[in-house]
């Protein structure tokens, strides 16, 4: 409840006095997304910024402020997206730190961890990555077997991981390990990993889209300190768990994260407005192609529906009844609207839809094919959508395995 | 679920109560066997009225409470559930709306009193041909002293044998398809020159078509403006439809809790069939579509109560996705209980009969879709 005794409008004033004295103006709307993920900009204004909002606790503004976050009230952190939307200003904190491991550290890490981890991410001081797939464990992902060997004073990690996202500009890594090879989950912990130590090895993949954020990363005798694992030995499962249903979250679109919304479309724009220049309408009034308007429509409705399920989600969080609609549900619904407008824009755009690179093509046009090629990856990360389908099945509906099978 | 007030949980919970006691599936069945002859059980639905579910919408000063749009559609959810037929839409919903909404004082003050106590059933008298078209009225009134004189048929009649006020578009100018002409007249079943026969339709609920030979009504039976009904019309049905997606949205529930059910007791092959996955998926899939469609009915039905623009909107995006849904879990639930499913022992039927009944009403999902395109511009 930061120092306004639950003042609403009292902390709307203070907000908006600070952010005038602390955003530079020159990176009004520049959105910040595009610096989390990529090198350290040199910029020395969204350094200023990063620096400032650091410091305030307002890049994560629901977190503890004893662990260096804004120690806001939903209704506060509210007020502080809609005041920085007022003046263009964007969040320059983010990443997987703050999206994932950050709220699962405050949740199941001990109080030495929290204290040396969270402020740093609340500061964008060190960046995160995620060491959870394997070449061999993709969607079975507790079949993983990157060893972690207890050599007294510290664990001596041997494997590799891959989609390892940001991997090459990651200062630390949270990573499932195998701890005890005669168990599949009651063997994995959770550990922390320096991406500097030696030993460690980061080589980026190239997707179909091309360029990707994505790695792969080995490890080759790193000695990890003891202090570096999270929650009990053995116990990195119901960890991993909780860690995922925030991406989920963040994936589908129904997370805190400021990113939210449009992100998950992958690729800008709506296919029926596009209609509408690339394709023509008729004397009525309709998209030209009768095939390609029906398509078109079904599928804005179906983004209305997500949309609106977001909405009643947030609004039953913000009720006492609390969420209804299970992360999974969500995770499946928004990336199949994702995928469904992006292949849509590209068969709007005809061949200009197809352009890989080169003057004959819009900016918007090369981005929407990267865009689509990119966002096939969203029904396979953060647990496939047939994982997902699983997690339905039997923690929502409750329907049993299959005889002979086991997971989880 | 949305976030529901004090009342409105206990009028919900009031609901589930009488439907599951009193008017569970095996009432549909027995009304269906009886052949019961107006498509609903009259006791059943005194029962609802006594409850004051008839009143719902309407406001306080001729005899209702005003509970709004989003709190009858919780009823409704509840009735659709167990299939329960009764003219709760048609009568408390539509025509109920009609008069609210185009009503001078006198006409609400002779209807709807009596529609909040469940004496009169009213409905809308709007469909001339197979396919849901509210513009295509021939039905013609013709200007006749100093009122009018209507010929023409109507079908499709939701609860019209039971129906003691028609709420009837006719033409009083212009050519079928065209909005402008348009004029809706109050219509008292027992009016000279009008009469009736049972539609009857696969899902052995109330439905007739309705013949007028001339007759005659005053001027005062012009519900709004003559010529400009088309506006009011419009708005009347978005209510109506809204309605019946909140019952359409019960139906589908129960078809796949149903549905679910068997999944987990079935044993084939030594095992449950819920725990082949390829059931498993189809299941998981439904019930993510039944998340969304509750969020656009529920959407809907609180856009009507905040008297909000985008009503049209969002109840044609909320009659085709719970249309769509419906559809799915209808088919899904015969397909899933397999040889059992096909016979009329079992409930299954019920469902899928009663879905594509529900999802013609007052515009199928094709329409829906079209008409989103169009209010949206393309």
């Amino acid at each position: 409840m930061a120092d306004f005794g639950g003042d609403i409008d009292a902390f709307r004033a203070d907000a908006r006095s600070w952010l005038e004295a602390n955003f530079p103006p020159s990176l009004k709307g520049k959105g910040g997304m595009m610096y989390i993920e990529g090198d350290s900009p040199d910029d020395g204004d969204i350094k200023a910024w990063t620096h400032a909002m650091g410091e305030k606790g307002w890049g994560v503004p629901t977190w503890p402020k004893q662990y260096g976050g804004g120690g806001l009230s939903p209704a506060e952190a509210r007020v502080l997206q809609q005041e920085m939307g007022r003046i263009g200003a964007w969040n320059p904190v983010g990443g997987m730190g703050t999206m994932m491991f950050g709220p699962t550290l405050l949740e199941y890490g001990n109080e030495e961890q929290k204290q040396q981890h969270i402020r740093a991410i609340a500061r964008q001081e060190v960046r995160w990555c995620q060491g959870f797939s394997e070449p061999g464990a993709g969607s079975d992902l507790a079949s993983l077997s990157t060893k972690a060997e207890d050599k007294g004073d510290h664990f001596l990690v041997n494997g590799s991981k891959i989609w390892t996202s940001g991997g090459q500009w990651a200062d630390m890594c949270f990573c499932l390990v195998r701890t005890d090879t005669s168990k599949k989950h009651e063997g994995i912990s959770f550990l922390l990993i320096d991406m500097h130590d030696p030993g460690v090895e980061v080589r980026p993949i190239k997707l179909i889209a091309g360029a990707s954020p994505f790695c792969e990363t080995f490890f080759t005798d790193v000695k990890v300190p003891k202090e570096n694992l999270v929650g009990p030995l053995n116990g990195g499962w119901t960890i991993a768990k909780r860690l995922l249903q925030h991406e989920r979250s963040g994936i589908g679109g129904g997370g805190s994260g400021g990113g939210g919304g449009n992100n998950i479309f992958g690729v800008g724009g709506s296919p029926a407005a596009m209609a509408k220049s690339y394709v023509g309408l008729d004397e009525k009034g309709r998209i030209a192609d009768s095939d390609l308007r029906s398509r078109i429509v079904a599928h804005e409705m179906d983004a209305k529906a997500f949309q609106l399920t977001i909405f009643r989600m947030m609004a039953e969080s913000r009720s006492n009844q609390g969420p209804s609609t299970a992360t999974s549900v969500l995770k499946n619904a928004g990336t199949k609207v994702g995928q469904d407008r992006a292949e849509l824009i590209v068969e709007v755009m005809g061949v200009q839809g197809l352009g890989w690179e080169g003057e004959e093509f819009k900016p918007d046009e090369l981005s929407s094919v990267r865009g689509w090629l990119g966002g096939k990856a969203t029904t396979i990360f953060g647990g496939s959508a047939e994982i997902q389908n699983n997690i339905i099945s039997k923690r929502i509906l409750g329907l049993p395995d299959p005889l002979g099978s086991s997971s989880s | 679920m949305a976030v529901l007030t004090e009342e409105q949980s206990m009028l919900r919970d009031a609901a589930r109560t009488w439907t599951q006691e009193k008017s569970p599936v095996s009432a549909f069945r027995k009304m269906r066997d009886s052949g019961a002859p107006l498509g609903y059980d009259p006791a059943a639905f005194n029962e609802m009225a006594e409850m004051g579910w008839t009143g719902v919408i309407i406001p306080e000063e001729y005899g209702g409470s005003d509970f709004g749009y989003l709190s009858l559609g919780l009823v409704l959810e509840e009735t659709g559930r167990t299939l329960t037929a009764s003219p709760l839409l048609s009568t408390a919903l539509a025509a109920a709306s009609a008069l609210i909404l185009g009503g001078t004082a006198a006409q609400k003050e002779a209807w709807l009193p009596k529609i909040a106590a469940g004496e009169l059933v009213g409905t809308l008298a709007i469909e001339e041909g197979p396919h849901h078209a509210p513009e295509k009225v021939a039905l013609a009134a013709t200007k006749s002293g100093a009122g009018y004189s209507l010929s023409g048929t109507k079908t499709f009649v939701l609860e019209g044998m039971a129906a003691g006020l028609l709420v009837t578009t006719a033409r009083t100018s212009g050519k079928p398809g065209d909005k402008e002409g348009i004029t809706l007249f109050l219509v008292p079943a027992d009016a000279k020159g009008l009469s009736r026969k049972a539609l009857k339709l696969a899902d052995s609920r109330g439905a007739a078509v309705v013949t007028f030979d001339k007759v005659e009504l005053g001027a005062d039976a012009v519900l709004g403006e003559a010529d400009k009904g088309w506006d009011l019309l419009e708005k009347v049905l978005d209510r109506a439809r809204a309605g019946l997606c909140a019952e359409m949205l019960g139906s589908a529930l129960q078809a796949f809790d149903t549905t679910l059910d068997y999944l987990k007791t079935r044993v084939q092959f030594g095992q449950v069939i819920g725990s082949f996955q390829a059931l498993q998926h189809r299941a998981a899939k439904m019930f993510t579509d039944l998340e969304l469609a509750r969020s656009c009915v529920e959407a809907a039905l609180t856009a009507i109560d905040n008297d909000s623009p985008d009503v049209p909107e969002l109840v044609s995006l909320a009659k085709a996705k719970v249309g769509d849904t419906l559809h799915l879990v209808s088919n899904e639930m015969v397909q899933m209980h397999g040889g059992i499913g096909m016979t009329d022992a079992h409930d299954a039927g019920f469902y899928l009969k009663r879905a594509r009944a529900a999802e013609a009403a007052y515009g199928g999902q094709a329409y829906h879709r079209d008409r989103y395109a169009r209010i949206n511009g393309y």
